[in-house]
């Protein structure tokens, strides 16, 4: 079953469990590492409360989005519990975050991840609403989206699950497998 | 056959390079795309399954809206066939030039070029020995793109192993990918390169790619199927499908060496190739 939420997020989140698939609709803002080192010197410069942050540096021609696909999570694993403790419910990117944010989730927020790469599909589910930060340059400013059903799936939830970190630690178990049975 | 610094034939293959890239950006090879369908199909994992969908979905969108599959258009790698008695030349690496910074205001492409130290970019997707290029012999020329995103380069690896080794060249591959997790965004097709010296082996591993992945030899199979074994699946979320294809090229080597270089691409395995007429 998919479930259907729409931003601003509440205490739904807390429902999702790792492995849930969600469509994702209404406002979100993308924020790269430059964003998020601005945002911690000047403030969030949108509404935190039930907001979702997609870690995307789009490509954007006039006022159309051409592409925007996920950017790798890790790089902004020191750089998220301000976002959260603002109130932030979920943060959107791809392969997952580190143990301080799935600490920082708990009980408060998830992490959903989007398919990788997938940078049309993302771009003709959205339109564009508006830009903060504009003098950091096309890829690291903070764009306002509006969503209509963003196929996502919970990667992190408000529970202490961690996907990814699961799908890793079973590889090593059938890796160290894979050496013994074929004598590697 | 013209003279090869003919006007007519350098602007043929700008023409070639830069055309070869816009179908390599926007669509997959046929190959690829049924990989992908048919992993699609075959995936027990919903999670997996999901992914898939979505991957295949945003191939269409790509193709409706004609616009690149990904964000990252990758650095053009060009394979460049001359026939015998062809050299490469100034003027024809100029035209290889003019063909990539069409491309990248056309298509458009993202300015992914910097120098290395100064992190400079130089915004037309060429730079100092960028793009590499290289020569290979044929019956006829052509413009093969391989434009390369930097997820699925930057886990890349090569290894000099023991020649008493040879049964850990298989421990090497599937050691490569458990290393890179979810971060090449995986399904991956890994291009193999065994034997010759420490560059020639990297050299092959990046030709590997270009080959077809409808077909594998009995020793690449056993590779994929080790590689899926993992479990790592499409985005390192978990799934049978963590490699669509494993393709390998050898190189006969030193007694003493043993050299295996992997270089990892994601689902979107882009090439093109574009005869130019002499």
């Amino acid at each position: 079953m998919i479930t259907d939420l729409h931003t601003p997020l509440g205490e739904e989140v807390l429902e999702l469990r790792a492995g849930d698939r969600i469509t994702l609709s209404g406002r979100v803002y993308t924020a790269r590492d430059e964003a998020h080192v601005r945002m911690q010197e000047e403030g969030i410069p949108f509404p935190a409360a039930g907001a979702a942050v997609y870690h995307c540096g789009p490509v954007v021609q006039g006022d159309r989005i051409i592409a925007a696909g996920p950017t790798t999570s890790a790089r902004l694993n020191d750089l998220s519990d301000f976002l959260l403790d603002a109130g932030v419910r979920a943060l959107i990117g791809k392969g997952g975050m580190g143990k301080q944010v799935q600490r920082a989730l708990a009980g408060r927020a998830v992490y959903l991840a989007f398919t990788g790469g997938c940078a049309a599909l993302a771009a003709s589910r959205m339109t564009l609403a508006g830009v903060y930060y504009a003098d950091l340059g096309m890829a690291e400013a903070v764009w306002a989206i509006d969503l209509d059903r963003l196929p996502l799936v919970v990667g992190m939830d408000a529970h202490g699950n961690d996907l990814f970190a699961g799908v890793q630690s079973r590889a090593h178990e059938r890796f160290a497998a894979l050496v013994r049975e074929r004598s590697w | 056959m013209s003279f090869p610094e003919h006007a007519g034939f350098l602007e043929s293959l700008a023409v070639a390079v830069e055309s070869a890239l816009k179908e390599a950006e926007i669509g997959l090879p046929h190959d690829v795309l049924q990989a992908l369908i048919s992993a699609s199909a075959r995936e027990t994992d919903p999670t997996a399954r999901a992914e898939l969908e979505n991957i295949c979905a945003n191939i269409r969108e790509a193709k409706n809206r004609q616009v690149p599959l990904c964000q990252d258009t990758g650095v053009p790698v060009i394979f460049l066939t001359l026939p015998e008695g062809w050299g490469y030349t100034a003027a024809m690496e100029e035209a290889v030039r003019t063909g990539i910074e069409r491309a990248t205001a056309s298509v458009p492409l993202r300015p992914n070029v910097v120098n290395p130290l100064s992190r400079c970019n130089t915004g037309t997707n060429t730079g100092t020995r960028m793009p590499d290029v290289h020569v290979r012999r044929g019956d006829h020329v052509s413009v093969t793109v391989l434009p390369k995103g930097a997820g699925s380069e930057n886990v890349s690896r090569i290894g000099m192993l023991l020649p008493s080794e040879r049964d850990a060249v298989g421990r090497f591959v599937a050691e490569t990918m458990l290393l890179a997790g979810g971060r090449p965004c995986p399904p991956v097709v890994l291009g193999v390169g065994i034997g010759g010296t420490f560059d020639t082996a990297a050299s092959l591993a990046k030709e590997a790619l270009l080959q077809p992945i409808d077909s594998m030899t009995a020793f690449e199979q056993d590779l994929c199927n080790a590689v899926n074994d993992l479990g790592i699946g499409p985005m390192g979320l978990g799934g049978d499908t963590t490699a669509l294809a494993v393709k390998v090229l050898c190189a006969d080597c030193h007694t003493a060496s043993l050299p295996v270089a992997v270089n990892v691409q994601c689902w979107a395995c882009r090439r093109a190739t574009r005869r130019v007429e002499e």
